[in-house]
């Protein structure tokens, strides 16, 4: 069964690499016009509104829980610290990818980097992009380390860890609130729903909601594929701060609604009007409607659902920000071609293949964390973790 | 000092002599084919539009505080102190947020190309520069469009209104749009007619995200020593433990 299934996936994994490469060919050496539907009154599409906004995001996961285990000292999440760490970087790796593919002269990609211009949202993405990729590198590079055994590496990547977390947590926090950011400039082309100044605090209260609903996420995939999950509390853990932070979000996204009197505009109807109540529905109503039942929320496919349902909603928030929300004054609908498609879930696939082989050939879930999670008592005899609890008051 | 184009539509007789000096002096292809198509493209700058016996150009608006150059990430265009926004190709990557951000939705993309690049009006910057006007500005037969100081320019555009006993719109678009733009025009037909909002922003636009952008360094700072102290905080008793190798409450 499990031969089958693996060969199922790796016929797929086939299939989108043949017709992600043909893509690329086209891309590459046809052009953007050739490969994509984008145009001049729409220069922006899957690419940007998916692979990079969307990626950014679900990377989330990696500053949040280096944050919480590292900076606040909550160290029974510490087994989910690896795999975040490495979904953050696939995410942006893949990101790196897709950037490549969308801007018009991908080579000279690297000029922000020596041509400032201080004054563009874009120039602060292009830093963060930079900047964070080469953190998370080296917060991953431990594992590496570790599966080598490059001691001495392993002992500076250990002195210089808390610094690279305060570092990577600072670019986090950019770069998330940075792509809302780069929507400020545009007060006359995206519609009401999406269009306010607090865009940068929404996508970076986003950003954590869907850091903690991909870990669930996470969590739930590799106890299905790898046969390795975490303790139930600790997901039960993640599922009170998601509620808690999807609460925050909301009142605030309602407050901003609220203030800029933006809801009358629901009485318009019109298909923004749709696509604002199902991302209302997915990303806020329903995660909390579930996670306020205990039942719920103490199980993990309740949690699992939550988790699902809320991550689909923020995808589509980010997608009416960065595609449908300038659809009306752009004046016409964007659709992506099937290159479009076809480079994204090849870009996927990728991430999914390099995740599955990081996970089989690196210390990613076993080791010392996994330990830690299942042997708790073990651990509460061991003689520094005796000093840590009689440190608790 | 300023330079503008004030662009009339009522002394327009839709001649597209504009279009073709507009298309020459940049070495562009001009033939009855490009002169008919009424969108701005990669290899069309300035249009000249026709609705009923009414005419409107487009063109780029060169704004006074252009968006294009606050958004390039690495500021390939560029604000001439005589008026004309300038685009060096040599810096862009082809991020196309200038496209995306332009309130007039002016520069356009070379889509067909394998190596593309922006393409806008700009103003004959390097005519500006040698005190020519601009080669729309020379080939009209009419006057229509006019070159000269903006000021002077904004001040005859007055005149024409105040003598033109209703026959133009009491607006002239470009004064204060965006904060102002280099080109300003004058209608006897709502702007919107042509497709110019008139709901834009007064402001100009850059301000909306430097306003965020300025904050940045606060917000680092901050961040940097919050996120260390409560690192500090959290972890420091297991530290000092560790260090000195007894457990934290009996120094409590």
């Amino acid at each position: 069964m499990a031969k089958v299934k693996i060969t199922f996936w790796r016929v797929i994994l086939a299939i989108l690499m043949v017709a992600g490469a043909y893509a690329t060919y086209i891309r590459f050496f046809k052009g953007l016009g050739a490969s994509t539907n984008l145009s001049d009154a729409f220069p922006w599409g899957l690419w940007i509104g998916f692979d990079v906004m969307c990626g950014v995001m679900l990377a989330a996961g990696g500053f949040t829980l280096t944050a919480a285990v590292y900076l606040f000292n909550l160290k029974k999440f510490k087994p989910i610290v690896r795999p975040t760490v490495l979904t953050a970087f696939m995410g942006y790796l893949l990101v790196c990818v897709g950037l490549f593919f969308d801007v018009g002269r991908g080579l000279v990609l690297w000029h922000p980097l020596v041509m400032w211009n201080p004054r563009s949202v874009m120039f602060e993405v292009a830093w963060c992009v930079t900047l964070y990729t080469t953190v998370l590198s080296l917060e991953f590079a431990g594992v590496l380390f570790e599966r080598f055994k490059l001691d001495a590496a392993l002992r500076v990547q250990k002195a210089i860890i808390i610094p690279l977390v305060i570092l990577g947590v600072v670019l986090s926090t950019l770069h998330q609130s940075s792509l809302g950011s780069l929507y400020l400039i545009l007060p006359n082309k995206l519609h009401p729903f999406w269009y306010t100044p607090i865009l940068p605090v929404l996508f970076f209260l986003s950003a954590i909601c869907v850091g903690l609903a991909m870990t669930i996420f996470e969590s739930s995939m590799s106890a299905k594929h790898f046969g390795k999950q975490l303790e139930l509390p600790l997901i039960q853990g993640l599922g009170r701060t998601l509620l808690v932070m999807l609460s925050i979000f909301t009142v605030v996204r309602f407050e901003d609604l609220f203030h800029r009197d933006a809801l009358r505009l629901l009485s318009h109807g019109g298909w923004e009007t749709g696509l604002f109540i199902v991302e209302i529905l997915m990303a806020c109503i329903i995660p909390i409607g579930l996670l306020l039942i205990p039942k719920v929320r103490e199980n993990p496919k309740g949690l699992y659902l939550a988790a699902v349902i809320c991550l689909l909603g923020f995808v589509t928030n980010r997608l009416n920000v960065a595609v449908t929300g300038l659809e009306s004054s752009a004046g016409q609908h964007y659709f992506p071609k099937w290159s479009e498609i076809a480079v994204t879930l090849a870009i996927i696939a990728a991430g999914f293949w390099i995740f599955a082989l990081a996970v089989k050939y690196l210390p990613i879930f076993s080791h010392e964390p996994i330990r830690a999670a299942k042997a708790q008592e073990e651990e509460l005899i061991a003689p520094r973790e005796v000093e840590l609890w009689n440190a608790q008051p | 000092m300023s330079k503008s184009i004030l662009y009339d539509a009522t002394l327009c007789i839709g001649c597209k002599a504009c279009e073709g000096a507009c298309a020459e002096h940049h070495g562009l292809p001009y033939n009855d084919a490009i002169a008919a198509e009424t969108k701005q493209s990669d290899h069309k700058y300035t249009v000249v539009l026709t609705k009923d016996d009414k005419f409107m150009r487009r063109l780029c608006m060169n704004c006074q505080d252009p968006t294009c150059a606050s958004v390039c990430p690495v500021g390939a265009f560029r604000k001439n102190a005589l008026g004309p926004v300038t685009y060096d190709g040599s810096k862009c990557i082809g991020c196309r947020y200038c496209l995306q951000a332009c309130p007039f939705s002016v520069p356009k993309y070379e889509w067909s190309k394998t190596w593309p690049l922006v393409r806008k009006c700009d103003m004959c910057a390097d005519r500006v520069t040698n005190g020519q006007p601009t080669s729309c500005a020379e080939i009209c037969p009419t006057g229509a469009t006019k070159f000269g100081e903006r000021d002077d320019l904004i001040a005859e555009a007055k005149d024409r209104i105040a003598k033109g006993e209703g026959k133009y719109v009491n607006h002239i678009y470009g004064v204060e749009e965006v904060g102002g733009t280099s080109v300003l025009l004058l209608s006897s037909v709502p702007f919107e007619t042509f497709g110019y909002k008139t709901d834009i922003s007064k402001e100009a636009l850059p301000m909306y995200t430097s306003r965020v952008l300025e904050k940045l360094p606060d917000v680092v700072l901050l961040a940097v020593v919050s996120l260390g102290g409560i690192w500090w905080l959290r972890n420091r008793k297991e530290e000092v433990a560790a260090a000195e190798g007894h457990a934290v409450p009996n120094k409590a």
